[in-house]
C-alpha cells in the first residue's frame, strides 16, 4: 500500500495547554486508521489541522508526496480531504440539497445535485431525500447528510470524528459496512473514537494520543480492549463497583407522560411510562434527539406535565416547578453543563446557589446568605475532588470533567430521593467519568432512585439495574440490564430506522 | 494579526477600567469633533467637564443643575438596568416618563386649588402607576404573544408624545393661560410643587428617590434571590429556568419596575424643574438613561456615577452652547460616541488581545 | 368632515411614495437579519442618510449625487456597528441603540444651517407610453426613479436569497455560524458586507424622506420610520415580498390618516397621528402570536455573538 498522508512533528500550543506536541504518523491509501485518545488528548486539534481549520505552530504534512498546508477547509477539500464532524455542521432550516451544496466547492445546478445525492446515497445504502428540511431528520439521517456531502467530493481521505455516538448498534453496523466499502475502493479513513471495541472491529491500525503526544501505535486487532484502554489512559482504571442490592419500594412512578417539546426542532414525549424503586438505577438509552432533553425537563420540573403523569410515592407532582420539586428531594443534572446546569460566567459559589438555595437553606426570606453558599460550594469541591483554585472562579474556567463533577456533586450532596441525570460523563476524561459513575452507584446504594439518561451504552450497561430506550419520544418498556445483548438494545432503540444494507460488491 | 482570546474569568481590572478608558477616548474623539467644528478642543472640553462645577462666574448657578439633570437619569437608568441585566430590553422609558408626568400632573390639576398634605403623595403614586401601566403594555404583549418588547416599547414613545401634545393642547391646557398650549404651572401650586429640599443644591424629591433607588437596587442585586435570578436570566436563560425562575414573571417585574421608576422621574420633573405639561416637556432623558445604564455597567453605583457624568455633559453642553456657540446637537453626538467607545473597549473585559501569528479563522 | 376630498387613486399613488423609505430600510435590515445580525440602528442610519443626501443634493444641486452620498454616509455609519459587533464582539442590541442615538445627534449636527432650505427636485421617471395609460399611468407609472429602485430591490433580494449561491451562504451564516465557520465560510466578512448593504439601504430610504417625501430637512425627521422598518421585517417573516406588503400597508395607513386630518375628521389630530404606530404594534402582536411560524422563520443565530474559538 502506498502512503497517502504523512504527518511529521505537528505541534500546536494554546495559552496554558499544548494541544499537540510533536505528533507524527502516516496513513496509507485505503487504510482505516484509528486516532484513539481520551477527551482532551488532542484528537480534535489534530484533525482540525489536517482539515485546515487550525494552523500548526510547527511540523509538516505530506499528502501524495507533496507538502500539504491547507490554509482553510476549502483548500483541504480541494486536496481531497473531507470531514464528518462530531457536532454536525448542518443548518437546520435548510434542506438536504442546500446543506450538501454548502459543503462543496463547485456544486452542480440544483436538479443535477439532487440526482447525484439520490445516486450516491443509494449506492452506499444511505437513503436520503434531497428536499427534506434537515431540522426534521433524525440524528442518524443527519449524519448521512454529512457523509454524502463528503462522498460527493470523491475524497481520498475521510475524517470521521466520533461518528457512532449518535447511532443505534444496528446503524453502526451499516456505517461500518459503508466505511469498509469505501476503504476497499481506496479511500483512506481517519477514524476518531474513544470506543475501543469499535476500533478493534473496524480499524487496520491505530495511533494513540495522550496529553497531546503520540504514546503508541499498534494494530488494534492484536490488542485487547483492556490493553488499549491502558494505553489511552496511561494507568489502570478502576471500574465502578457496587454490591448487589435489593431495590426497595417504588419511589418515582411515571405513567402516560406526554409533553410537547419547547423547541421548534425538538421531539415531544409521547406516553412515557416507567417506575424507579429506591436503591435502583434506571438507565435510559437512545440516540441523541429522541426526547432526552424533554424527558429531563419534564422530570426536573422545567417543563410542566399533567399532575398525575408523574408521582412521587403516590403523590402527583407533574405540575410542580423545579423549586417545588427540589423541596421534595427530586433533583436533576441536565446534559449541557455550560448554560443549563451551570451559568458559565458566574462563580462556583453562585452556581452552588443556583440549585442549592432551597435544600441547603442558603436564603432567609429571600435574602442570600453568601457565606453559607460559599461553604456549600467548598463542600462540593472537596467531596468531589473538583480541581479549581477556589469557589470564586467562574464556571467556564473549569475543564469539562471538573465542572461535571461539580454539577453532579452539587445535586448528590443535597441528599436527593430521586436524581435524574442526562449524559453524566459526556466529554469527560476517564478518571472523572469513573468518579461520577461511582458517585451515582453510591447514591443508589444509599437508597435513592436514580435515572441515568445517556447515549453511552457501555456506561448504561455498567451501572444500570434496568434499561429502557427512548425512540422518537417514546420509551421502550424497561428490562433488566443484566444479560441484554447489543442486538436487543439496538432494537429497543429503534433498530436501524429506515436504513438499508449497502450492496457491497466492490 | 490581532486575535481575541476569551478569558477564563472576566477581568476585574478592566470591568472597572473600561468606563474610564471610554470617557478618555470620547474626550479625545470629541475634541477632534469640536476642532472640526472650528472650536478650540481643550477649551470645549474644559467648558463641558470643568466649568459647570468650578467656573467662578457660572458655577454657582450650574452646580445645583447637576443634581437636577442627574436625578431623572439615575432614576430611569436604575430601572432599565434591572431589565437589561435580564435581557429584557425596555427602550421606551421616554414614553413611560411622559405618561408618568401626565398622570401625576393630572392628579394635581384635578385637586387644584385644594391645599392638602395628601396631594403630592397621591401624585407620586399616580406617576409611578402611569409609568408602570405604560410599561405593562409591552410586558403583557411579550408574555402573552411573545411580541418583541424592544419595538413595542419604542413605538409607544411616539404614541406617548402624541398624547402629551393632545394633553397640552386640550384636556390639561391652562384655562388661565390665554389659549397658549401647556398646563398650569405646578410650581405655583404649593401642595403639588416638588421644590428644592435644601436650598441651592438642586436636591428635590426626585433626586432623593434616585439615591434611594440606587441603594435598593444594590441590595436587590447583591443580597436578594430576585436580583440573583435577574442576573442569572441575563447570563443563561436556560440555567435560570432550571433554577426555577419563571421568565414571564421576571418580564413583568423588570418592565414594571423600570416603567414605574421612569414614571416617577416624569412626575418629579413635571412637578419640579419643568413645572408644567407642555408639548416639548420631554427632553430625551429616557434615551440618555440607556447610555447611563451601560456606562455604569448596569451596576447601581456605576449608574450613580455615570448619571452624574452625563448630567454634567448636559449642563456643560448648555454652557458650551452659550459661551462657545457649540451646537446643542454636538453634545448629543458626543453622548452617542461615549456609548460606542464603551461598547468597543468592553471587549477587554472578556477577551485578551493577542498580537501574533495568523490564525486560519 | 368631507370625505369626498379623498381620492382613492391619489391615495394609492401617494402611499407608494410614503412607503418607499420604509420599504428600502426594511429590505436592507432583512438582509442583515438573514445573515444573523440584529441591527437596531436603522433609525440612526436613516436619519444620517437623510441629512447626507439632503446636504449633498443642496450643495451639488443633484438629487442623484445626494442619494449616492446618503448611501455612502449611512453605510459608513453602519460599519461602526459592524466593527463593534463583529470584530469587538459588542452586544448587538446595545450597539444598535447606540447607533440610533449617535445618528440622531450626528445628523442634527450635520444639518446645522440646512433647516428650511429646499432641495433640488427629484425628477419623475419617464416611462414613455406607460405613463399615458389612463388611470394606471398616473397611479403607478409616474413616480420618480427611487420608487422603482425599491420595487426592483424587492425582486432582487428575493431572487438573491432564493436562487443564488450568495443567498444560500448568507442564510447559512445566519442559521448556524459555527457550522458555516467549520465549512470554511468567512462569517465575519459576510456579515460585515450584509451590514454595509443594510446601511446603504437605510441611507437611501432616509434620503428619500428628506429629498422627495417631505421634502426638506428638520432634526429628527425620520420620526420612528427606522423602528417601523424593523417591525416590518418581523411582520414579513423575513420574506422580501411580504416586506413590500407590510411597507405599503403602513404607507396606506399613514396617507389615509393624513387625508383624514385634512378632511377634518372629528378626532383630535394627535390621535390620528399616533394611529400608524398603534397599527404597527397591532400587526406585530398578530404576527408574533403565531408562535410556531415565527420561531421557524427567524434566522436561528439572530443577534448572537460569533467568536471563532479555534
Amino acid at each position: 500500500m502506498t502512503t497517502l498522508l504523512t504527518i511529521e512533528g505537528l505541534t500546536k500550543a494554546y495559552p496554558g495547554v499544548v494541544a499537540n506536541s510533536d505528533v507524527s504518523f502516516a496513513i496509507a491509501e485505503g487504510e482505516v486508521h484509528a486516532l484513539l485518545g481520551e477527551n482532551g488528548a488532542g484528537k480534535s486539534t489534530l484533525v482540525k489541522m489536517i482539515y485546515g481549520l487550525v494552523k500548526p505552530d510547527s511540523g509538516r504534512m505530506i499528502l501524495h508526496g507533496h507538502p500539504y498546508e491547507p490554509a482553510e477547509p476549502r483548500a483541504a477539500r480541494a486536496a481531497g480531504v473531507a470531514m464528518v464532524f462530531q457536532h454536525f455542521s448542518l443548518f437546520d432550516a435548510l434542506n438536504v440539497a442546500e446543506n450538501i451544496s454548502l459543503g462543496m466547492e463547485s456544486p452542480p445546478p440544483r436538479r443535477q445535485l439532487a440526482a447525484r445525492i439520490r445516486e450516491v446515497s443509494d449506492a452506499y445504502g444511505l437513503p436520503l431525500d434531497p428536499d427534506r428540511t434537515v431540522g426534521e431528520l433524525s440524528a442518524g439521517e443527519r449524519q448521512r447528510v454529512e457523509i454524502i456531502r463528503c462522498l460527493l467530493q470523491d475524497p481520498k481521505l475521510l475524517i470521521m470524528d466520533e461518528p457512532t455516538s449518535v447511532l443505534t448498534p444496528q446503524e453502526v453496523e451499516i456505517l461500518f459496512r459503508t466505511l469498509r466499502k469505501l476503504s476497499s475502493e481506496g479511500t483512506a479513513i481517519l477514524y476518531i473514537s474513544h470506543k475501543l471495541e469499535e476500533i478493534r472491529t473496524l480499524c487496520d491500525s491505530a495511533t494513540i494520543l495522550r496529553r497531546g503526544k503520540v504514546v503508541d501505535s499498534c494494530n488494534p486487532r492484536e490488542k485487547s480492549a483492556a490493553e488499549l484502554a491502558e494505553l489511552m489512559v496511561g494507568s489502570k482504571l478502576q471500574t465502578p463497583s457496587r454490591p448487589g442490592a435489593t431495590p426497595g419500594e417504588i419511589v418515582l412512578d411515571v405513567a402516560g407522560l406526554s409533553v410537547r417539546s419547547a423547541s421548534a426542532f425538538g421531539t415531544s414525549l409521547r406516553d412515557v411510562t416507567f417506575t424507579v424503586r429506591a436503591g435502583e438505577i434506571l438507565g435510559i438509552g437512545g440516540v441523541a434527539g429522541n426526547g432526552q432533553d424533554e424527558l429531563l425537563a419534564a422530570l426536573s420540573g422545567e417543563a410542566q406535565a399533567r399532575a398525575g403523569s408523574i408521582r412521587l410515592r403516590g403523590t402527583p407532582i407533574g405540575a410542580l416547578g423545579p423549586n417545588q420539586r427540589r423541596r421534595i428531594a427530586i433533583l436533576a443534572a441536565p446534559e449541557e453543563r455550560l448554560g443549563h446546569a451551570a451559568a458559565p460566567d458566574m462563580s462556583l459559589t453562585e452556581n452552588a446557589l443556583l440549585t442549592g438555595a432551597i435544600r441547603e437553606g442558603l436564603t432567609t426570606r429571600g435574602f442570600l446568605k453568601w457565606p453559607a453558599a460559599r461553604a456549600f460550594a467548598e463542600r462540593v469541591i472537596t467531596a468531589f475532588d473538583v480541581r479549581t483554585p477556589g469557589p470564586a472562579n467562574a464556571a467556564r474556567s473549569l475543564s469539562g470533567g471538573n465542572l461535571q463533577k461539580f454539577v453532579i456533586g452539587r445535586e448528590v450532596l443535597q441528599r436527593p430521593e430521586v436524581l435524574v441525570v442526562n449524559q453524566p460523563t459526556w466529554g469527560v476524561d476517564a478518571a472523572a467519568a469513573a468518579a461520577i459513575r461511582q458517585a451515582l452507584l453510591d447514591l443508589a446504594e444509599n437508597g435513592a432512585a436514580v435515572v441515568v439518561i445517556s447515549q453511552d451504552l457501555d456506561e448504561l450497561m455498567e451501572i444500570s439495574d434496568r434499561f429502557a430506550a427512548l425512540n422518537e419520544g417514546r420509551l421502550s418498556p424497561p428490562r433488566p440490564a443484566r444479560g441484554l445483548t447489543m442486538e436487543e438494545i439496538g432494537l429497543m432503540m429503534g433498530g436501524a430506522h429506515d436504513m438499508e444494507t449497502p450492496h457491497v460488491d466492490a | 494579526m490581532i486575535r481575541l482570546e476569551k478569558r477564563p474569568t472576566p477581568s476585574r481590572f478592566w470591568t472597572l477600567a473600561t468606563p474610564l478608558l471610554a470617557v478618555i477616548l470620547t474626550m479625545i474623539a470629541g475634541g477632534l469633533l469640536f476642532a472640526f467644528l472650528g472650536k478650540d478642543p481643550l477649551e470645549a472640553i474644559r467648558t463641558i467637564f470643568w466649568d459647570p462645577l468650578f467656573h467662578p462666574q457660572f458655577a454657582s448657578y450650574s452646580r445645583p443643575q447637576l443634581l437636577v439633570k442627574a436625578g431623572p437619569l439615575i432614576l430611569i437608568a436604575i430601572g432599565l438596568s434591572l431589565g437589561f441585566r435580564a435581557g429584557i430590553w425596555n427602550i421606551g422609558a421616554e414614553g413611560q416618563y411622559i405618561i408618568g408626568a401626565i398622570c401625576g400632573a393630572g392628579v394635581a390639576l384635578a385637586f387644584y386649588p385644594l391645599e392638602a398634605w395628601y396631594v403630592f403623595p397621591l401624585m407620586v403614586i399616580a406617576g409611578a402607576l402611569g409609568g408602570w401601566a405604560w410599561a405593562m403594555i409591552p410586558a403583557l404583549l411579550k408574555t402573552r404573544f411573545r411580541t418583541n418588547e424592544i419595538l413595542v416599547s419604542l413605538l409607544l414613545v411616539y404614541v406617548a408624545e402624541e398624547l402629551l401634545a393632545s394633553m397640552a393642547l386640550g384636556l390639561m391646557r391652562n384655562p388661565a393661560g390665554g389659549g397658549f398650549p401647556g398646563s398650569r404651572n405646578l410650581q405655583q401650586y404649593p401642595a403639588a410643587a416638588n421644590g428644592e429640599l435644601i436650598a441651592g443644591t438642586g436636591m428635590h424629591w426626585g433626586v432623593a428617590a434616585a439615591f434611594i433607588a440606587v441603594i435598593l437596587a444594590y441590595v436587590l442585586l447583591n443580597r436578594h434571590m430576585l436580583g440573583f435570578h435577574i442576573r442569572l436570566t441575563g447570563q443563561s436563560p436556560r440555567a435560570a429556568r432550571f433554577a426555577g425562575v419563571r421568565p414571564n414573571a421576571l418580564i413583568l417585574i423588570c418592565l414594571g419596575t423600570s416603567g414605574a421608576l421612569a414614571g416617577l422621574a416624569g412626575l418629579f420633573e413635571v412637578a419640579g424643574p419643568a413645572g408644567q405639561i407642555s408639548i416639548d416637556f420631554n427632553q430625551g432623558y429616557g434615551f440618555t438613561a440607556i447610555i447611563v445604564a451601560f456606562l455604569g455597567r448596569l451596576h447601581p453605583v456605576g449608574i450613580l456615577l455615570a448619571g452624574l457624568l452625563m448630567g454634567l455633559t448636559y449642563i456643560g453642553g448648555d454652557l458650551a452652547q452659550f459661551m462657545l456657540g457649540l451646537p446643542a446637537a454636538a453634545i448629543q453626538a458626543f453622548q452617542g460616541m461615549l456609548l460606542f467607545f464603551l461598547l468597543g473597549v468592553d471587549v477587554l473585559t472578556n477577551y485578551r488581545i493577542r498580537i501574533g501569528r495568523t490564525e486560519a479563522a | 368632515m368631507d370625505l369626498s376630498t379623498i381620492n382613492p387613486l391619489v391615495l394609492i399613488a401617494s402611499l407608494m411614495v410614503a412607503a418607499t423609505p420604509i420599504l428600502l430600510a426594511a429590505l436592507g435590515e432583512l438582509v442583515v437579519e438573514k445573515a444573523g445580525v440584529l441591527n437596531l440602528g436603522v433609525e440612526g442610519m436613516m436619519i444620517t442618510g437623510a441629512i447626507c443626501g439632503f446636504a449633498i443634493a443642496v450643495e451639488t444641486q443633484s438629487p442623484a449625487l445626494g442619494f449616492l452620498a446618503a448611501m455612502a454616509g449611512a453605510a459608513l455609519l453602519s460599519l461602526i456597528f459592524g466593527v463593534l459587533t463583529q470584530i469587538l464582539l459588542a452586544n448587538q442590541v446595545a450597539t444598535g441603540l447606540a447607533l440610533t442615538l449617535f445618528g440622531l445627534g450626528l445628523s442634527a449636527l450635520l444639518g446645522q444651517g440646512y433647516n428650511g432650505l429646499k432641495p433640488p427636485p427629484t425628477g419623475k421617471l419617464d416611462l414613455g407610453p406607460l405613463g399615458d395609460v389612463p388611470v394606471l399611468g398616473k397611479v403607478l407609472f409616474s413616480h420618480d426613479m427611487i420608487v422603482y429602485v425599491s420595487l426592483a430591490l424587492v425582486v432582487a433580494v428575493w431572487a438573491m436569497l432564493r436562487y443564488t449561491r450568495l443567498g444560500l451562504i448568507l442564510r447559512a451564516v445566519g442559521e448556524n455560524h459555527d457550522a458555516a465557520h467549520a465549512l470554511g465560510y468567512k462569517v465575519v466578512r459576510i456579515r460585515l458586507a450584509a451590514i454595509t448593504f443594510g446601511g446603504a439601504c437605510a441611507g437611501l430610504g432616509g434620503a428619500y424622506l428628506s429629498l422627495v417625501r417631505v421634502p426638506q430637512w428638520t432634526d429628527g425627521m425620520t420620526a420612528g420610520a427606522g423602528w417601523i422598518a424593523l417591525a416590518i421585517v418581523v411582520f414579513a417573516s423575513w420574506k422580501p415580498g411580504r416586506a413590500l406588503l407590510g411597507a405599503y400597508l403602513f404607507g396606506g395607513v399613514t396617507v389615509l390618516q393624513l387625508n383624514l386630518q385634512a378632511a377634518g375628521l372629528a378626532v383630535p389630530v394627535q390621535y390620528l397621528s399616533m394611529s400608524p404606530y398603534l397599527i404597527t404594534i397591532l400587526v406585530l402582536v398578530i404576527m408574533s402570536a403565531d408562535r410556531g411560524r415565527a420561531a421557524l422563520s427567524a434566522p436561528a443565530c439572530l443577534g448572537r455573538v460569533f467568536h471563532a474559538s479555534s
